[in-house]
């Protein structure tokens, strides 16, 4: 054994001693994992070796086998029978798009990312991934390789994609707290907002690669740990969908050099933060993307040579997990002192693990290697041979001739125990907010607030910093309007410059409405990502979903209830909306330990929808800022009295415990005919209703075109009878938008949405004045465009 | 004859891929070909009409923008480069390729004329982070001027076209700025109006605090040409901002230029 290799002496320790290996060694294997391996290695008569205990630790991570989605879950609810569930993912998530079975889902949660049809040459592809623990520490290098991890799963998906656009969405703690409040050991919420916006900036930038969707979101409960979902849709051909491996065939490392950077990735990922994180520096990559950009020049072009068999990325655990993965069901041998190093003095283990960034690995049959060598040669890429796959079941790693890891594959890949995690959930109860007198009320100040709270207000001096037009695709911006200002819903691409055919990407997430029941906040965020598709001219038809949950420590019964209760939700909207997840992710354990005052805080529980919606026909598309005076505004769809964990309560410091509910089998019908609506050319504008409900959208539909808008509250079509024009208002109930409709046009809107609750509302103004008036005749919101506008603008300006 | 571009890559160009569309688009015959290509003479530059160094961050612009490009091509490729300006061939940079024109000494190329077609030794102008000192992703009006440039001849004088950019700022030292406006070499302004005074449309209609709002210039022979802004991202319609609320022709105002770069070949070279 070389001298840089030890032991893990763990045959004959005792309960206590397993624990102690795992803690010291950031390994976290919890007990029955460490017996299971002690169990494994007593049969084998040794002790494992540090590159095998690290390479079984990260295997198993959280992070890379997603343990809490596939153990089995006793959830008790309070009258109720405990209900056993045999695994929150195969139960919720992969049955709900197995029972829709959409045709044109061509690869879902197999390889890397999700795969849908595009058009006769093309596939797409979409993968939404978070780094959460480590822009925690290093806003800026953990976010830029955030969205270089992202990037690198579209090239490793099939045989590779071309990434074509970036989406990202933040949650922080809010940008104004005070500093003596802010925890130990944690980095203000604006440094946070400011290293993480510039990190996805100088990367997708530098990438080449639009940015154009996202969003942004405040709240105390992330102030310890931040938030950072990075995705990347990619254009792959459609013969290029499929990846084998086969004995013989060379293990080819391609890309940046070998570090000590990133060591512990996964495992640290997956354990909860403490004051004391932030020393942990070495867990943090270093991103590089020009680098990243000349292996996706280099793996390119391989791919359209046929070079290569396989392809996967060097992501969570390095080599060990890339090489595990691909040599899965053959083998694999790997001699690690090939590996090109930055410096030296790096043990096998840490050449094994080193989550250095912008690595692929590839399978090449022996006799393509001297081409794919020239080709890399020829964009100043760097590609070693290490090692080649074998038909032995074993992965097996050498250093200088000697063997260093030998483990079983069968062992690696299917050993883990099965774990039984309990979960409960209590709904909370929280105080109500007293209805206020609707005779002598005035909304224009709550408005203006509510455009002005940072989750609601122009995010615009972000957006401008991404490039959302390289490749020349982007057709529905981030910012639309008669001054590029105001907030679409979503964006809209054409992959091929030339081609009608587009693809739209929206998102949709509602952390505020977990604090009432993190099913309804699913729920919400499945039916916004849809009303967001919609609103731009996409269809239910052709949207596939994907979810990622960031959740607090599942081992906590009351946080695995919350996640139990999500799941469930996503089973429910998207079986009943028809829209299959096509790709998913979780990152648990977001929770802050405070070990001086022994305080523990998860984060809110946040589920992230992203949608992709493939569009026929470009010229069918529709933005939200109003077009012209004397047009007509619509209200589509129910409005209820479902105030809780809205943005108006959350003004006057209440959360409320009605939080929106979906009805999908209203939703449907209302997406699909106004889907319709705007397909026929009937729909001028139209804007989702969701923060800050009707007010807000309007409000933001009428700056964003630079008209004025009278309005009556009085024909809003309600579900139940609402008598407060404050509800009317600011509900922000699910499966609404606003649409603007010319007077010609109007019977002709009016016969397609006939089984549907519309109402005209009024009518778009020559005037900048925008005027509500409530259910009692009075104006209760009154003001020029250009005060609301300024309002929304100001706040995040800089 | 289809006239040929060489379409020049290097680690960190990302606008070839548009870039490429629209010369195609304008009835080129175009080539990726990356910078190891040319000075490894495994392609030949002689065999193209026009060379576009298109968007990106060049070796990701270490030092500053396009500086090591320029290096790269001023002591590589010197001799190449200076044949095919000789040659009487089109040059084009746009964004990052326009800063790499500026560092290589071949813009403002003030002296050219018929006989002295050299790279300059020394930088005479530079493009500077911006004033906001950061990047920004923006569409702006442009106003065309009038000058010896190729590639804008009987173009309008009002164009729409986006900037992205972190080092865009166009700076001279107030001589090269006079010589520049004598020698009718600025090709577009930011901005609307139709007068040329130094420092006159405000951030952020000019978007980076541009001196004289200068956007893109050409040398005296108006057949190189680099310019901040992005033509390449405005070929079609659907490309514009506001095309779902204004009515636009099918055709982007970007286009023209690369239309004018191979009608010029076909005239020249035909």
């Amino acid at each position: 054994m070389p001298s840089n290799v030890n032991e893990f002496q763990i045959l004959n320790a005792d309960d206590d001693e397993l624990m102690r290996i795992s803690r010291e060694g950031t390994l976290s294997l919890n007990l029955k994992e460490m017996q299971t391996i002690q169990t494994h290695f007593s049969k084998l008569q040794r002790n494992p070796t540090d590159v095998e205990l690290e390479t079984i630790a990260q295997t198993w991570s959280e992070h890379c086998v997603h343990k809490t989605f596939k153990c089995i879950i006793l959830y008790a609810e309070e009258g109720k029978e405990t209900e056993k569930i045999e695994g929150l993912f195969p139960t919720y998530i992969q049955r709900a798009t197995e029972v829709i079975d959409k045709p044109w889902c061509v690869s879902v949660f197999s390889d890397n990312a999700g795969i849908i049809e595009f058009d006769d040459t093309y596939n797409l592809i979409f993968k939404v991934e978070t780094h959460n623990h480590p822009s925690a520490i290093e806003p800026y290098g953990g976010a830029g390789t955030g969205i270089g991890g992202v990037i690198r799963d579209s090239l490793g998906t099939g045989l590779g994609a071309k990434p074509i656009l970036n989406t990202d969405v933040f949650c922080f703690g809010l940008p104004d707290m005070p500093y003596d409040e802010l925890p130990k050991g944690t980095l203000h919420p604006k440094r946070v907002f400011k290293g993480v916006v510039s990190g996805v900036r100088d990367y997708g930038n530098r990438m080449g690669i639009p940015t154009a969707n996202g969003a942004i979101l405040f709240d105390k409960g992330y102030t310890a740990n931040p938030l950072v979902f990075c995705g990347n849709v990619g254009l792959i051909p459609r013969n290029r969908c499929d990846k084998s491996v086969e004995p013989g065939d060379l293990v080819v490392a391609v890309g940046g050099r070998t570090g000590r950077d990133g060591i512990h990735g996964a495992t640290f990922s997956s354990a909860e933060l403490d004051d004391t994180s932030e020393n942990l520096g070495s867990v943090v990559q270093i991103g590089n993307p020009i680098m990243e950009k000349k292996i996706v020049d280099a793996l390119l072009q391989a791919r359209d040579r046929n070079l290569y068999r396989s392809i996967t990325d060097c992501g969570a655990g390095g080599f060990s997990s890339a090489v595990g993965e691909m040599g899965e069901e053959i083998g694999a041998e790997v001699h690690l002192e090939r590996v090109p190093l930055k410096y030296d003095g790096l043990a096998p283990w840490e050449i094994w693990l080193s989550e250095a960034q912008e690595r692929m690995v590839i399978a090449v049959p022996p006799e393509n290697i001297e081409e794919l060598k020239d080709i890399c040669e020829s964009e100043m890429v760097e590609a070693t041979v290490l090692g080649n796959f074998t038909d032995s079941h074993r992965l097996q790693v050498f250093y200088e001739g000697e063997i260093v890891g030998d483990l079983d594959m069968d062992f690696l890949h299917k050993g883990l125990p099965q774990h039984i995690k309990e979960a409960v959930w209590q709904p909370p109860q929280h105080k109500e907010m007293s209805s206020r007198d609707s005779q002598t009320e005035d909304y224009t100040d709550d408005l203006l607030r509510l455009l002005a709270s940072p989750n609601i207000a122009s995010k615009e001096s972000v957006i401008r910093q991404y490039d959302h037009e390289v490749q020349g695709g982007v057709v529905i911006k981030p910012l639309v309007g008669v001054n590029n200002d105001g907030p679409s819903d979503a964006c809209v691409t054409t992959p091929i410059i030339g081609s009608e055919k587009a693809v739209i990407i929206a998102n949709g997430i509602n952390p505020k409405y977990s604090d009432v029941d993190p099913y309804l906040s699913a729920a919400s965020a499945i039916d916004e990502a849809l009303r967001n598709i919609i609103a731009v001219g996409g269809s239910l038809e052709k949207t596939a979903l994907l979810d990622n949950f960031c959740w607090g420590n599942p081992d906590k019964p009351d946080r695995l209830g919350e996640l139990v209760r999500a799941a469930k939700a996503c089973y429910d909207i998207a079986t009943a909306y028809g829209t299959p997840f096509i790709s998913g992710k979780d990152s648990l354990y977001n929770e802050y330990h405070d070990t001086t005052t022994g305080e523990q805080r998860a984060i809110p529980s946040t589920l992230l929808i992203s949608a992709i919606c493939v569009m026929p026909d470009i010229s069918k598309a529709v933005t939200m800022d109003v077009k012209s005076p004397g047009n007509l505004i619509y209200a589509v769809g129910n409005t209820y009295a479902e105030m809780g964990g809205s943005h108006y309560y959350g003004l006057h410091g209440f959360i409320g415990n009605t939080a929106p509910v979906v009805r999908p089998e209203e939703g449907k019908l209302t997406m699909e005919a106004l889907s319709d609506a705007i397909n026929s050319g009937l729909v001028r504008s139209c804007h989702d209703c969701s923060e800050g409900g009707i007010g807000v959208a309007s409000a933001e539909m009428a700056f964003s075109g630079g008209y004025g808008m009278f309005l009556n509250l009085e024909n809003i079509p309600t579900g139940e009878t609402i008598t407060s024009d404050d509800f009317l208002l600011f509900s922000e109930s699910n499966s609404r938008f606003l649409v603007e409709i010319t007077s010609e046009n109007a019977d002709a809107f009016e016969n397609l949405m006939a089984n549907i609750p519309i109402g005209c509302i009024g009518a778009i103004s020559d005037t900048p004045e925008f005027i509500i008036t409530g259910l009692s005749g009075k104006r209760i919101i009154e003001g020029s465009i250009d005060m609301f506008k300024s309002a929304w603008q100001t706040p995040l300006h800089t | 004859m289809k006239p040929k571009v060489c379409i020049l890559r290097t680690a960190g160009t990302n606008c070839d891929a548009e870039t490429d569309v629209a010369f195609q688009l304008a009835g080129a015959e175009t080539e990726l070909v990356h910078v190891q290509q040319l000075i490894s003479s495994k392609i030949n530059l002689s065999d193209y009409h026009i060379l576009a160094i298109p968007g990106g961050f060049s070796y990701g612009d270490d030092i500053s923008a396009g500086i090591l490009l320029a290096v790269e091509m001023k002591h590589k490729l010197r001799e190449t480069l200076s044949q095919f300006v000789a040659d009487n061939k089109l040059i084009i940079g746009i964004c990052n390729g326009f800063q790499v024109l500026v560092r290589t000494g071949l813009l403002p190329g003030m002296d050219n004329g018929s006989n002295n077609q050299n790279i300059e030794n020394t930088q005479q102008t530079s493009l500077a982070m911006n004033t906001s000192a950061r990047f920004e992703c923006r569409w702006v009006d442009l106003e065309t001027q009038q000058s010896p440039c190729v590639f804008t001849k009987g173009i309008k004088s009002a164009l729409y076209l986006p900037v992205a950019h972190a080092e865009g700022r166009f700076t001279a030292p107030s001589e090269v700025l006079e010589k520049l406006e004598s020698n009718k070499q600025v090709v577009f302004r930011y901005g609307k109006s139709a007068e040329s005074s130094i420092d006159r449309t405000p951030y952020p209609h000019n978007p980076n605090g541009s001196d004289a709002d200068i956007a893109g210039i050409c040398d005296r022979t108006g057949r190189i040409f680099g310019l901040m802004p992005h033509p390449e991202r405005y070929l079609t319609k659907w490309n514009h901002p506001r095309w779902t609320r204004e009515n636009l022709p099918d055709e982007g105002d970007g286009l023209a230029i690369f239309k004018n770069a191979v009608e010029y070949v076909k005239v020249n070279f035909g």
